[in-house]
């Protein structure tokens, strides 16, 4: 496998060009990210907001969707909830007001792209096609977009919606902050377009500060909670309510851990499995090899030590033999000198009575 | 803070990164090192030892 | 164009393959329909729904069902277990296929299938855990195709080929298990990005952990059940070796399953105990979660036991099957029933019958390849020239 030197660096870059090699943080548990310092951020006060829909106008308007099947004058679309779609980043849903328990005075609430600190999307796509950017605004880049919709199942605000009717150029779609808009100086659109200044824009120290103010002078009027704050590791989007926020359609059970660090351990266990998996097959293949070795030596000795047995019986029984035969042959000579030792003597004997009889 | 990182995000995709290439490098090596730590045993039984051989 | 090769010896009017006709023509102008019209037009895909049954049945257990090459090969290659050494080609066949399929299902799925090479050669999404999975399938498939070559040169007559890739099998081999521990775990951790839309008795930090362990297991079953269905079918196709070894097959794989089931039962009531989930069992959810814990993966443990135990063989087999069917369901319920449990139904998903004829396609088209090869190729018996030479 060749690694060009440009795919290295481009896989090196794959945090972007502004880092740089000898940047310093040591792991991510003993390191706090704390975000673009000078990001913007956009303060949602639901008790301001009145239904006017004027934010969805200019929400199309600004990103140039498709009209709506329904006019945005027409407010009967309020009795029903509706979530963001491709055709709207942006929608107002109506809520019963928990204080009286009924419409009046009902409860408003935009919903919309969250532009998380640590987003989720950005963290599951795996063709890095979105980018938390200095200014606070989650872009996405279509032209790498391979359409797998991992980014739709991790949003934990359900917010990114698809092109599903599109078969050759789908897109994901969600509220761009009105990034370029940013850019240029000017006001997201909805904010611009809000009549009730239920939505406010600034640095997000700043609207922190003011949504801080504002709980702290009404009291009676708001929830000591600020929507987004840690919801998720913190959002771009923040909320001040008088109900809470579950019963207008906001979860409040998603906890405060960033995304990205839901899914650090088990990305931390993969280089670890890469590192010593081919140590421990390869260990238990030795060790199988060897007891395979082992087991065909033991058996090649065993084989051995039989041979040697039965040739050792054999040599034995040879030796026995030949042994067998050597003593009956020595028996054989011993009588046969013994006889003729006797004979000797009994023929010196016979001599020896025959000469003293003729001595007489 | 030109280079430093402002989000958990952008920091993981850099190590991630790094360690993606670590991995590529590891894989590929580890045939060269099991030649080198088996290259002088005498017995050349192991199959491991002639396929490494021609990888 | 496997059907045409088959009909020369046999008629070509058997009632699978009429079945299979008409799948085939059906799911060729689904595919037309899908390419043309986009998802929207064949899919109950919704933007709260965004992953259908082309993810949890086709990808998750597709991916699955197809871990038998890596268990089989990693028991023969790395373990020593040399006995078992005819389970190996058709394991590897099956595997080999059934990624091939999931990558060709995938096509169907995303977006942009001509951009599936991007996040290699464009940009690198290193966080993303599909980045992960999407690396370690394609390089699995290379290492399957590698491994399965053998076969294919031996038909081809190619020896010298065959002989140097033979001489590569154990270093393939450790890759494979390398490659599959990442992704099948990685399917699994997948999800761990959405804590706050997969029921809380399904979600778990352990989520990788149970995906590769039950990878094993349906590794392990499918190669058991796969074997079953060959028997059947292709029983003509196997030589002595294939067959004799087969019981023994049977036995120590059905051991072997039950075992890492055991082991699989634990982990899991682990994970119960880790986040206290207990009270959720009364609930619902509780009930359909203790229905695939009790019914197919402790049930199927015991089976398979016993099965060991009294050298049962049909009934081993039998419990393959069930335990195929638990691993399904518990990859259906992860990516499917237990995910979005927060929605009310009405926004809930159910498959169009276009997803269900796309998957059905998509089998048929396996199982018409794989009999393809089986009939021509040395997967079932070994090639008279390289008899007993592995």
């Amino acid at each position: 496998m060749s690694l060009t030197r440009r795919r290295f660096l481009g896989w090196i870059g794959a945090a972007g060009a502004s880092t740089v090699l000898g940047s310093s943080a040591d792991a991510s548990s003993t390191v706090h990210f704390k975000g673009y310092a000078d990001s913007f951020a956009i303060l949602h006060d639901i008790t301001l907001c009145v239904g006017c829909r004027a934010c969805e106008t200019a929400c199309n308007k600004v990103n140039e969707l498709p009209p709506p099947d329904l006019p945005f004058k027409d407010l009967t679309v309020l009795n029903q909830k509706r979530r963001t779609t491709a055709k709207a980043f942006t929608v107002v849903n109506r809520f019963e007001n928990a204080k009286t328990g009924s419409l009046s005075p009902a409860v408003f609430v935009k919903k919309q792209c969250n532009h998380c600190l640590e987003p989720a999307c950005a963290s599951a796509c795996f063709v890095k096609a979105f980018k938390k950017t200095p200014e606070g605004a989650v872009s996405y880049d279509h032209s790498v977009c391979v359409g797998c919709r991992y980014c739709m199942v991790a949003c934990p605000f359900e917010i990114p919606s698809y092109e599903y009717d599109n078969a050759f150029s789908p897109r994901v779609m969600k509220c761009t902050m009105c990034h370029p808009r940013i850019l240029q100086g000017q006001l997201p659109g909805c904010v611009e377009a809000c009549p009730k200044e239920a939505i406010s824009f600034g640095k997000r120290k700043d609207i922190l500060n003011i949504a801080r103010e504002r709980i702290k002078k009404h009291p009676e009027r708001y929830l000591d909670h600020i929507y987004g704050e840690t919801e998720m590791g913190g959002t771009s989007w923040l909320y001040i309510s008088g109900v809470p926020f579950e019963q207008i359609g906001m979860r409040e059970d998603l906890g405060i851990t960033p995304a990205p660090e839901l899914t650090s351990g088990a990305l931390g266990a993969v280089p670890i499995v890469v590192g010593l998996w081919p140590v421990l097959l390869t260990g238990i293949y030795a060790i199988s090899q060897r007891k395979e070795k082992v087991s065909a030596e033991e058996q090649a000795l065993a084989v051995a030590e039989a041979v040697e047995k039965t040739q050792a019986l054999a040599k034995q029984k040879l030796t026995g033999e030949l042994e067998k035969a050597k003593k009956d042959a020595l028996k054989d000579k011993d009588s046969a000198i013994k006889q003729a030792v006797k004979k000797a003597l009994d023929d010196a004997a016979a001599a020896i009575v025959k000469q003293e009889a003729s001595n007489v | 803070m030109e280079g430093g990182f402002y989000t958990l995000q952008d920091f993981m995709t850099y190590t991630k990164g790094i360690t993606y290439l670590i991995m590529i490098v590891s894989l590929f090596s580890i045939t060269g090192f099991w030649l080198f730590l088996t290259d002088r045993d005498t017995d050349t039984q192991s199959p491991e030892h002639h396929k490494t051989e021609h990888h | 164009m496997s059907e045409k090769t088959l009909s020369v010896n046999k008629t070509l009017l058997t009632p699978f393959n009429i079945f299979a006709g008409i799948v085939l023509v059906i799911g060729f102008f689904i595919t037309v329909l899908r390419f043309t019209k986009g998802l929207g037009a064949v899919t109950n895909l919704s933007d709260n729904n965004p992953w259908g049954l082309w993810i949890g049945f086709d990808l998750l257990c597709g991916v699955s069902l197809a871990a038998g090459g890596f268990v089989t090969s990693a028991a023969v290659y790395i373990f020593g277990m040399k006995r078992y050494h005819s389970a190996v080609r058709p394991a590897i066949l099956t595997g080999f296929l059934g990624y091939a399929l999931v990558v060709f299902a995938l096509n169907y799925d995303v977006g942009r299938p001509w951009r599936l090479p991007y996040p290699f050669i464009i940009q690198q999404g290193t966080t993303s855990l599909l980045f992960e999975v999407g690396a370690c399938v394609a390089l699995y498939l290379t290492v399957l195709f590698i491994e399965f070559t053998p076969a294919v040169l031996e038909w081809l007559g190619l020896k010298k080929a065959r002989n140097l890739v033979v001489r590569l099998t154990m270093l393939l081999t450790i890759f494979g298990v390398v490659l599959s521990t990442l992704h099948q775990s990685s399917l699994g951790a997948l999800y761990l990005i959405a804590p706050s839309k997969l029921h809380p008795l399904w979600y778990s930090t352990y989520l990788p952990v149970y995906f590769f362990v039950s990878s094993i297991i349906a590794g392990l079953s499918m190669v058991l059940f796969e074997s079953t269905l060959s028997h059947h079918y292709f029983e003509d196709k196997m030589d002595e070796t294939h067959l004799k070894e087969n019981t023994g097959v049977t036995l120590g794989f059905g051991k072997a399953a039950s075992l890492v089931l055991a082991g699989y039962f634990t982990i899991k009531i682990v994970g119960l105990a880790i986040s206290n989930n207990w009270h959720y069992l009364t609930t619902g959810y509780g009930a359909w979660f203790l229905l695939e814990l009790l019914g197919f993966v402790a049930l199927p443990c015991f089976l398979y036991a016993v099965g060991v135990r009294d050298k049962n063989v049909k009934l081993i087999r039998w419990t393959a099957l069930l335990t195929v069917l638990g691993i399904v369901l518990n990859r259906l319920n992860i990516s499917l029933i237990a995910f979005n449990w927060q929605l009310p139904s009405s926004e809930r998903y159910f498959p169009h019958w276009m997803e269900i004829m796309v998957s059905v396609f998509i089998v048929v088209v396996g199982i018409l390849v794989f009999r393809f090869i089986v009939t021509k190729m040395p997967i079932l018996y070994e090639h008279p020239d390289y008899k007993g030479n592995h």
